[in-house]
């Protein structure tokens, strides 16, 4: 007969045993891609590169970029971060999928650490937009969009919208555990994520809205990644003169930090809950 | 004498102002098939997800395998198996990458969880499908898969919360085989169940459960008795006849009858059989009422469940065998 597993006591085994149940709940979405790619080829591949060529060609001629350059110059980092928004969906929906389906039960019957349910789900999502954003930045150079300040400044814009999905991780993470038992309520937030998009500056330059709309999107938290990828990467800014979008590089750091600093133990808290 | 598989004393957990478990107990002796049932709502879940891990009680103690599911719940989560409502699989993977999936996180190196896998995928009859995606399978072995993989090391304790509901006879008939193999290979098994037939059919003991508390333990046939004897069913020819028949034989033996919900049977308690069959064939011939059937039986799980659940309900009433405590019929 099989042996039953020892329970580690020492701090280090059960950090071994965090990272390898970690690395195995990761490698079940790995597979979940192998077995079943549609899903994950429509929303990660086949969706941001309609969105591209639809906004860089259909609508893109009669876009003018306020302060000059081209406008699929302008859309590529936005439609980058819009990636990163489509993140929180596909977050919640696998989080509430799973403690709706009874697997986050099944797991957390099971002598594996408890973490992992968690920290795999992370480490899966994050792969899985940054390859959804390796692909796009492919898409961008067939378009002729490309990085104008040189590879450092252009690998920090990648940087710095990984750390805008690692705070919307958060948030999937949080609004699945939330809202798990009520798929509709799971399907209502994700057709928030374009709204989120169009109260930014991802398509549009925030100059170009009635004043209200513009301060609300100036204090989106997706408008200073975007700002600050656009900065990184050269591409034009959309005559946008504020505070905010002056310090965008520094926003595009401090808002994700608060995000995370809030929904990380909102998610915590979350996961805790289930066994009461 | 062994240690029980499970005991739970005064278990309590509320939700607001619900008690889903109120003052639970529980003791389940090593390597017996247990059934808890439980009208829905009664606290059978919640009973197995506190034992389980997954619940943390409010108040009570409860310990599994000799582990106190609070203050050990690793050391319960190494010795249990869970499936069923609470439990399940993932539907993209295979049956067979599921099974490896959970042998990794019960720390089996890689090679021995693959080898697992193939012994379980054989020994739970999925090896043809095993390679197939687990959302193309039939309800039955899904489940077995959901059973399969609550046994990669096997369980001193598994925990299985309606593992039939959903399925049909024919899926249910395998499960039910399964679920007999697995205990006599020495695995302690707490089943709930909605299906009276089922713990009648696989539990060597049964819990009643109402409103959070164990409101009798026996074995199926000392429940059944605990309603009080045998029942006469009366088939009458014409469903008109049967609210005078009811009146004619509640009047003449001095019994609550019950009637059917198709229609045309009526049940009679008695304690003399023959004296109370031919009392009613007297009756029935007097007023010219043309019969179908006449049947003496036992009573049937879902009578005795009725009865005592029925009792528990309302708490003003608990007076008889019954007296606020479990009824401990059991002999053994």
């Amino acid at each position: 007969m099989t042996a039953r597993p020892v329970i580690p006591q020492a701090i280090a085994s059960r950090l071994g045993w965090a990272i390898m149940d970690t690395w195995v709940v990761t490698r079940r979405d790995l597979a979940h891609w192998v077995r079943q790619p549609g899903p994950v080829l429509a929303s990660n591949l086949l969706f941001p590169v309609m969105i591209v060529l639809m906004f860089g060609y259909l609508l893109g001629g009669a876009m003018i970029v306020p302060g000059g350059g081209d406008y699929r110059d302008f859309l590529m980092p936005g439609m980058f971060a819009m990636t990163m928004v489509f993140g929180i969906g596909a977050t919640l929906t696998a989080v509430s999928a799973d403690a709706a389906r009874g697997i986050t039960d099944r797991f957390r019957s099971m002598p594996m650490a408890t973490s992992a349910v968690i920290t795999g789900r992370a480490a899966a999502d994050m792969l899985s937009s940054a390859v959804a954003l390796a692909v796009l930045a492919g898409c961008g150079l067939l378009v002729g969009w490309h990085p104008h300040r040189g590879t450092a400044r252009a690998l920090g814009a990648l940087g710095l919208l990984l750390l805008l999905r690692f705070a919307f991780l958060w948030i999937g993470v949080y609004l699945g555990l939330r809202f798990y038992p009520n798929p509709e309520a799971v399907t209502a937030v994700r057709t928030l994520e374009f709204p989120i998009g169009f109260l930014g500056n991802p398509f549009v330059a925030i100059s170009t809205m009635p004043a209200w709309l513009g301060a609300i999107a100036l204090w989106n938290p997706l408008s200073s990644t975007v700002s600050a990828a656009r900065q990184l990467f050269g591409d034009p800014m959309g005559a946008n003169p504020s505070w905010i979008t002056d310090n965008a590089v520094a926003m595009a750091i401090a808002w994700p930090v608060l995000l995370i600093a809030v929904f990380f133990p909102l998610s915590l808290h979350r996961y805790r809950r289930l066994s009461r | 004498m062994d240690t029980p598989a499970i005991v739970c004393e005064g278990l309590s957990k509320r939700y607001g102002k619900t008690r889903a478990l109120d003052g639970f107990d529980l003791t389940v002796p090593e390597g017996a098939i247990y059934g808890l049932l439980g009208p829905n709502g009664a606290g059978k879940t919640t009973a197995v997800r506190a034992l389980a891990t997954l619940l943390r009680p409010d108040s009570g103690r409860a310990e599994v395998a000799g582990f106190s599911v609070i203050r050990q719940p690793a050391q319960v989560r190494a010795r249990i198996g869970l499936a069923g409502q609470n439990a399940a699989v993932d539907e993209i993977l295979s049956a067979r990458q599921n099974l490896v999936m959970f042998g990794r996180l019960y720390h089996l190196t890689a090679a021995a969880a693959r080898r697992r896998a193939e012994e379980l995928l054989g020994q739970f009859g999925l090896a043809e499908a095993g390679g197939q995606a687990v959302g193309q399978y039939s309800g039955g072995m899904r489940r077995r898969l959901d059973l399969a993989a609550s046994f990669i090391v096997a369980p001193r304790v598994l925990f299985l919360d309606e593992p039939t509901t959903g399925l049909d006879p024919h899926g249910r008939n395998e499960v039910w085989q399964t679920i007999r193999a697995l205990a006599s290979a020495g695995t302690t098994v707490l089943l709930t169940t909605q299906y009276l037939e089922e713990a009648d059919q696989l539990a060597d003991a049964i819990t009643v459960i109402a409103a959070g508390r164990a409101v009798a333990v026996g074995s199926p046939d000392e429940l059944k008795s605990l309603t009080g004897g045998d029942r006469i069913d009366v088939v009458l020819h014409d469903a008109d006849d049967v609210p005078a028949v009811a009146a004619l034989l509640q009047a003449r033996l001095g019994v609550d009858v019950s009637l059917d919900h198709d229609g045309r049977k009526v049940s009679v308690p008695v304690t003399d059989r023959l004296a109370a069959l031919t009392e009613i064939i007297r009756c029935l011939q007097d007023e010219n009422i043309r019969v179908e059937d006449i049947t003496v039986r036992r009573p049937t799980l879902d009578e005795a469940f009725l009865h005592l659940t029925s009792q528990q309900a309302s708490p003003g009433d608990t007076a008889g065998n019954l007296s606020g405590q479990p009824a401990e019929v059991s002999a053994s």
